[in-house]
């Protein structure tokens, strides 16, 4: 092929592009969690940031919380979006218009889901004059507090409404290229339709399934606004809390923003390390 | 008929946990509309009690800053998914068509960006963005988009050039066409729907970004979600719902238009996490 040799060329842009602004600016968070910040004349290099915040309790209690919103939604929407898409594969009654609403949500931002849920889930939401209707409550504050609550519901609840059709698409894509082969064998040998699934279809799927849930978790991890709209002011959540101290009058504080993103940046690492495992490991489509 | 079964074999239970699967998946949209559309609305009223169309006057009224802000969304998104092509689209046709030592890394590179949180990376460049006039500028938002629309272009691209035949090409130059004539006459016609899906996706990722655009616009760039948001937290539910309704179309839209792409292309899918 001619063109051979003009494989970097090709590909210089974009890599200098992601290069300089992706690397650069996780590179510039790196040193400024060390406390150098020349553009703002500290040239300090030490680990205060993360001394400081790996001993504020608040830190702890803004990562578990964080923790528990990622891993809780990620959780829930795999097996949600496992359970529709093996429904969705099989052929029912309508079934395009079902699938087609199924993925109606995928291009609705995030921020339009919260303002939803806010609008369902409050206590003189949607679902708290339900239950009023119902004689369940007398008034808004005896509805349990879903928004701005110490679980995080109303976050997970968005989390959940929104990866549902991203999982489930995946899987129900990864489940088109598998086919029903496998199965068919299996069933034919006397396997009965759970144990088909369970020990034949599931192996295969895992991969894809683990993949898309790192993706989600990630996502779930780092998301600012979600936590920011429908969470509670202490603790926060880990981007809110970093965004805080970024933008806070002390200029001090400023480490410890980019020493929390930076454990953001980390754990989303180790997410790509185990997506890129996987997906050279599965079947490719 | 099997007892049990709903048209051709999906047991009613089954039919009916998906049924209510769909339903919730749609519910929070709703809301937003009636509240757009709703004068009074007071707790524990289950519908408005008085309907205007004040929000939507508000929306469309000179004074408002919402439609400037629908222009700069829209045109900070234009800007992003042209610079994605043109940057993505040469790097997906060597990541689609050629085998190359490092190509692993070069994917991996390519990646990240889509998975690891843009705040991570927004906080770093941020002073940078500053001392170089960028930061509060529509221009440096276009930039700093990048980082979430040029991998998902990339990806797209490089899935279309997979399945892309560049033979065609060489016969056009031995028939005397010109780089330029190859590419516009040959090339081009055959990568053009993907070219076009792509890039509306990509216009609808550079479309969503908020916390990017809040750290490098430094809040002067106000964008329609950055909007919804201030609308929202203020408690004016039914200029909100407005809003959402607006921010949502180009997505529904691009849903009607593309479905059928979506569907079994696993990794044009996997990047749609950026929405």
């Amino acid at each position: 092929m001619t063109e051979r040799w003009n494989i970097p060329l090709m590909l210089a842009p974009a890599l200098i592009i992601i290069v300089g602004l992706f690397l650069g600016g996780l590179a510039l968070g790196l040193v400024g969690s060390f406390g150098y910040m020349p553009f703002i004349g500290r040239e300090e290099f030490n680990l205060d940031a993360y001394r400081s915040i790996l001993s504020s309790e608040g830190f702890y209690r803004s990562f578990l919380l964080t923790f528990h919103i990622a891993f809780t939604s990620t959780v829930i929407a795999s097996a949600i979006a496992l359970g529709a898409a093996l429904a969705l594969r099989r052929s029912f009654y309508g079934r395009t218009f079902i699938s087609f609403l199924f993925q109606i949500n995928l291009t609705v931002p995030h921020l339009v889901g919260a303002v939803g849920i806010l609008y369902l889930f409050s206590q003189s939401g949607f679902f708290a004059r339900l239950a009023y209707e119902f004689e369940l409550i007398s008034k808004p504050s005896e509805f349990p507090a879903m928004i701005y609550d110490p679980l995080a519901i109303g976050i997970i609840l968005q989390y959940v409404w929104k990866e549902v059709p991203f999982i489930g698409l995946i899987l129900l894509a990864n489940m088109q290229t598998i086919g029903k082969d496998y199965e068919a064998a299996a069933r034919s040998l006397g396997a009965s339709r759970w144990q088909s699934f369970r020990h034949v279809l599931l192996p295969l799927l895992t991969p894809g399934l683990l993949a898309a849930a790192m993706i989600v978790f990630a996502f779930t991890f780092g998301a600012y606004e979600i936590p920011a709209l429908l969470g509670q002011n202490y603790p926060a959540a880990l981007p809110v809390l970093a965004y805080q101290s970024f933008t806070h009058v002390d200029l001090h504080a400023r480490p410890e923003a980019f020493a929390m993103t930076m454990i953001i940046a980390l754990l989303s690492a180790a997410m790509i390390m185990g997506y890129a495992y996987l997906s050279r490991r599965h079947v490719r489509t | 008929m099997a007892p049990g079964k709903n048209g051709q074999g999906l047991p009613t239970l089954v039919w009916f946990s998906l049924a209510l699967l769909v339903t919730w998946l749609i519910l929070p949209l709703l809301p937003l509309a009636v509240w757009s559309v709703s004068r009074s609305w007071y707790f524990p009223d289950l519908l408005p009690s008085a309907y205007s169309a004040r929000a939507w006057t508000y929306v469309f009224s000179p004074t408002s800053d919402i439609l400037p802000a629908l222009g700069r969304t829209a045109l900070i998104a234009l800007g992003a998914t042209f610079l994605s092509a043109l940057v993505g689209l040469p790097a997906g046709r060597a990541l689609g068509l050629y085998q190359f030592r490092g190509k692993a890394i070069v994917e991996l590179l390519i990646l990240a960006p889509t998975i690891v949180p843009g705040i991570a990376v927004a906080l770093g460049l941020h002073v940078v963005f500053l001392k170089l006039g960028l930061a509060g500028t529509a221009g440096g938002v276009v930039i700093v988009h990048l980082i979430p629309t040029l991998p998902y272009m990339v990806l797209v691209m490089a899935g279309i050039f997979s399945n892309y035949n560049p033979d065609a090409e060489a016969q056009a130059r031995s028939l005397g066409a010109g780089y330029f004539q190859t590419f516009y006459y040959v090339t081009l016609p055959a990568i053009l729907p993907g070219l076009l899906i792509g890039s509306l996706f990509a216009f609808l990722v550079s479309w969503s970004q908020y916390i990017l655009t809040l750290l490098i616009g430094s809040g002067r760039v106000v964008t329609l979600p950055l909007l919804l948001f201030n609308f929202a937290s203020a408690g004016r539910n039914d200029i909100t719902g407005a809003i959402s309704i607006i921010y949502i179309l180009p997505g529904i839209l691009l849903l009607f238009l593309g479905a059928r792409h979506l569907t079994g292309r696993n990794r044009t899918l996997e990047n749609l996490k950026q929405i």
